[in-house]
């Protein structure tokens, strides 16, 4: 089953001086196990349309449906959507609450009702799944970690509900490079090991551009590009700088090399690849002088 | 959800008295709540009322919203009017058993309940008006006489001016936690008061955190800029005294003048 938006409008403060409209007539799909990249400017509205996903937030017009229930028809819905669709939020290491990672992690499940045993299997499970073994770190205190560590105990916490569909906004804000490369291989692993479906938010073309299936562009509320992200960075009609972003480095890079007359291929996004093709290029172009 | 909680109530605006000086708004507020005992009959109250609903029109605050800000002293001004209807001694007009309302009982329990809405609306047409800020600073300057006498008003002032600057931000960061707290599963709104308080602590702890960290942030870049309080300040908006203040005033006195007269005169 499916997360479905339906002509979804977020109006934020409604009927003050402050009002802002944060989304407007938002239709969007989201099929199980799919690798979506959310993409857009800060105040593009993204985290507001991900808030919706698991009805933290009630759309101000438009339905919300997941699995075919509508969110806002039934209080009672919310709490199995929240287990179904974890979330993930901006700098998650600040919702770390309790004395031992072991807690902490185990808040989720334990609120799910679930029996002592099923708690210390997810809590093990999670937590190995984010790199930090429960024997070695279970009872450490969550606020003696690093800020890369921290923020992983907070996603084994979202982990440990073991959603269908995982969102993260932002998962790699504010970390250093060798941090964010972690948050992203272990999330690549994540999804490839459980198959759920992962929803990632971020302003940042490089995070999403390799990892991502299916990519949305988002600006002022409103969904500009809903594609694969090759076919965005080859559509040359979508100017990506109105939306305040950029092409991917590697793109970028390739399409000068292009323009000034070496024959590589644009569509690479991977370090590797792309010299490859460079150094191909060159070996071609090389040949008819010699 | 918790952002949407009104902050301080301010609405932004360009009116007249949005336009005057937060100080001479503070003390024509204070001239006018004392003024309001000068009434004692309904002439007086008319006047008082149709002064209030002028600054009301002139702001261009919703009436809905001004009206708003009685809901919450709801009780106190039924029982002030209820005590004063059924205790004043008088010419009976109704009674029931030993409870009765009088003719004075009646006169005196609306004329409470008025002066008591009329303190109301002048001090939320004081917030309304005016940003938190700016109000701070004006008391301040206010207050600045009692430097003399060795009070940190400039201090005080200044803390006053960061609880108010971070009350946005921490609504922010409670909203955000809640959230999260929330997709994994908490209630912060069933069960009863023992367990709600209980269901807080996935709210407070982190919230705590939170906020020692921005203060001892706050802390580090105000000892970096080199703050030192007191003496010597400039200050980037200074206040100033205009054509609008005096004009203010004298209107204030006018009321004040015909109030007098009403009673006295």
């Amino acid at each position: 089953m499916s997360i479905v938006l339906e002509n979804v409008s977020y109006t934020y403060m409604p009927k003050t001086p402050y009002c802002r409209e944060a989304l407007r007539d938002i239709n969007l799909i989201i099929e199980p196990g799919e690798f979506i990249g959310i993409i857009g400017h800060t105040g593009s509205g993204k985290s507001t349309l991900v808030q919706h996903l698991n009805g933290l937030l009630r759309p101000t017009m438009g339905v919300v449906k997941v699995d075919g229930n509508d969110l806002q028809a039934k209080a009672s819905e919310k709490k199995r959507v929240r287990q179904r669709v974890g979330m993930v939020f901006q700098y998650p290491e600040h919702q770390l609450f309790e004395e031992t990672i072991f807690d902490d992690v185990a808040f989720g499940p334990r609120n799910l009702g679930l029996e002592a045993d099923e708690v210390a299997q997810r809590v093990e499970s999670a937590l190995e799944r984010v790199g930090l073994p429960v024997s070695e770190y279970g009872s450490r205190s969550p606020f003696r970690l690093s800020g890369g560590q921290m923020r992983r105990v907070a996603i084994a916490g979202v982990i440990a509900l073991q959603p269908e569909y995982l969102v993260l906004d932002e998962p790699s804000a504010g970390l250093d490079p060798r941090g964010r490369d972690e948050i992203f291989e272990q999330i690549m692993q994540l999804y490839h090991g459980t198959g759920m479906a992962v929803v990632l938010v971020t302003h940042n073309m490089e995070d999403v551009a390799r990892m991502a299936k299916r990519l949305l562009v988002m600006n002022r509320g409103q969904i500009e590009f809903d594609g694969r992200p090759t076919d965005l960075f080859h559509d040359t009609k979508i100017q990506l700088h109105e939306f305040g972003l950029s092409l991917p480095y590697m793109t970028s890079l390739l399409r000068t090399l292009r323009s000034r007359g070496l024959d590589v291929d644009d569509a690479l996004l991977e370090a590797s690849d792309v010299a490859a093709s460079i150094q191909s290029a060159l070996q071609k172009k090389r040949i008819p002088q010699c | 959800m918790l952002t949407d909680i009104m902050l301080g109530q301010y609405f932004p605006g360009n009116s007249f008295v949005h336009k005057l000086d937060p100080r001479s708004k503070i003390l024509f507020t204070l001239i006018f709540i004392s003024s309001i005992f000068m009434a004692t009959n309904y002439t007086g109250y008319m006047v008082l009322g149709a002064f209030l609903c002028l600054l009301i029109l002139n702001a261009g605050i919703p009436v809905l919203i001004v009206l708003r800000s009685i809901k919450p002293l709801w009780i106190i001004l039924v029982l002030t009017a209820g005590i004063h209807m059924f205790m004043t001694p008088g010419i009976p007009l109704v009674s029931a058993g030993p409870l009765s309302i009088t003719e004075e009982g009646l006169r005196q329990g609306i004329q409470m309940a008025a002066r008591l809405v009329f303190l109301i609306l002048m001090s939320s047409l004081l917030t309304f008006t005016t940003s938190p800020i700016a109000l701070t600073d004006a008391i301040e300057r206010l207050l600045s006489p009692l430097k003399r006498v060795k009070v940190p008003v400039h201090e005080l002032a200044m803390m006053m001016t960061i609880a108010l600057r971070f009350v946005p931000t921490l609504l922010e960061e409670t909203d955000r936690i809640m959230k999260a707290q929330m997709a994994r599963g908490a209630d912060f709104s069933s069960g009863n008061l023992l367990k709600r308080g209980k269901n807080m602590v996935p709210l407070l702890v982190p919230l705590f955190i939170s906020a020692f960290r921005r203060a001892d942030d706050l802390a580090t870049a105000m000892e970096a800029r080199c703050y030192r309080g007191g003496e010597h300040r400039t200050r980037m908006k200074e206040l100033k005294w205009s054509y609008r203040d005096v004009g203010a005033g004298v209107c204030i006195g006018l009321l004040v003048t015909i109030l007098g007269w009403l009673r006295w005169g």
